[in-house]
């Protein structure tokens, strides 16, 4: 049997790979967390659409400020928060282009979300993809808008409390009511079949920028195993039981 | 009868132990090493190649892309 199990290791049954897009430098990120998943579809998707050439990245500010070492395409690193602002530039200069931001919850629905709602209310042909963990990873675990009730972080060590922090933000809620945006959804990627999920989710909103229809968002909610002090498989599980509810995966606009 | 099997690569240099594709493999064929690689983990390794049917599921979820997956369909009697 093990001969046939080394045998089988040809090119002819090769069924998965990395893609290409993908660069070989070894990711920075803290195991298990969820931006290398989400790198990884996006590449594929890039791969899969044969956009290589011809698409411009918004990178962020946050722990995904290197994603230009890892997708090999064109990039541009916004300051903090500006991304949809700078991705708005650039689908204009070069509107044969495909361009899209890729944002934490710090980044998209704290500093940023002025240029957020702008960038969606104005329907500027852009991609935002929005990653939501409920914290801060990069800093250090602070509370973020996204933050759920009861969460503790650094900076809320007994737990969050509205009256004294406000409400948790439901902003991909929010930008699903503006009529600029054409494909709103939440999707995650904590199992096989949410990765399935979220790369046709990914690829429908790179078609609806083909078709100028508008701004799409995909929101991915996500895990911080070392912003939540967990292991990256009860990171998942806590999300399964304490983000799902507060944030609901499926699309919330199609047009 | 025809029966898949598969069988998977770690790129052992780049897995982090995150343990991710040992929940999501769906017939228990991956666990983690007790070597560890350069950096000091424990990498994922098929403790149990026998069982792999090349579904993907362990490469879908490996956030650092180091998982290669085959797959080949033979005959059994």
């Amino acid at each position: 049997m093990a001969e046939v199990i080394n045998d089988i290791k040809r090119s002819e049954n090769l069924v998965y790979a990395k893609t290409k897009v993908l660069t070989d430098n070894v990711m920075h990120y803290c195991p298990g967390c969820s931006h290398g998943v989400v790198h990884k579809v996006l590449a594929e998707v890039i791969d899969e659409m044969g956009i290589q050439e011809v698409t411009l990245g918004v990178a962020p500010v946050g722990c995904a400020v290197l994603i230009y070492n890892y997708i090999d395409i064109d990039w541009q690193e916004a300051a903090h928060g500006r991304a949809p602002a700078l991705a708005t530039a650039m689908k204009r200069l070069r509107p044969d282009r495909y361009v899209f931001t890729y944002q934490g919850d710090g980044d998209l629905a704290a500093i940023g979300t002025a240029e957020t709602i702008h960038a969606c209310n104005r329907g500027e042909n852009i991609v935002i993809i929005f990653i939501n963990n409920g914290i801060y990873g990069m800093t250090g675990g602070q509370m973020a808008p996204t933050t759920l009730e009861g969460m503790k972080t650094a900076t809320c060590p007994y737990g969050r409390e509205p009256s004294h922090d406000g409400n948790p933000l439901k902003i991909t809620e929010l930008l699903a009511q503006l009529p600029g945006t054409a494909y709103v959804t939440r999707q995650s990627v904590h199992t096989a079949a949410a990765v399935r999920k979220t790369k046709k989710a990914i690829r429908k909103a790179f078609e609806k920028q083909k078709e100028n229809k508008g701004t799409s968002v995909v929101e991915i909610v996500s895990t911080c195993n070392s912003g939540w002090k967990l292991t990256p498989v009860e990171a998942n599980k806590w999300m399964e039981e304490n983000m799902f509810p507060f944030y609901p995966l499926g699309d919330m606009k199609d047009e | 009868m025809a029966k898949m099997i598969g069988s998977i690569e770690v790129d052992t240099e780049k897995c982090k132990g995150c343990s991710l594709c040992v929940v999501a493999c769906p017939t228990d064929v991956i666990a983690l090493s007790d070597k560890v690689n350069g950096k000091g983990y424990n990498y994922a390794y098929m403790s149990n190649p026998e069982a792999c049917t090349g579904c993907t599921n362990c490469a879908l979820v490996c956030p650092d892309s180091c998982i290669t997956v085959y797959r080949q369909k033979v005959e059994v009697v």
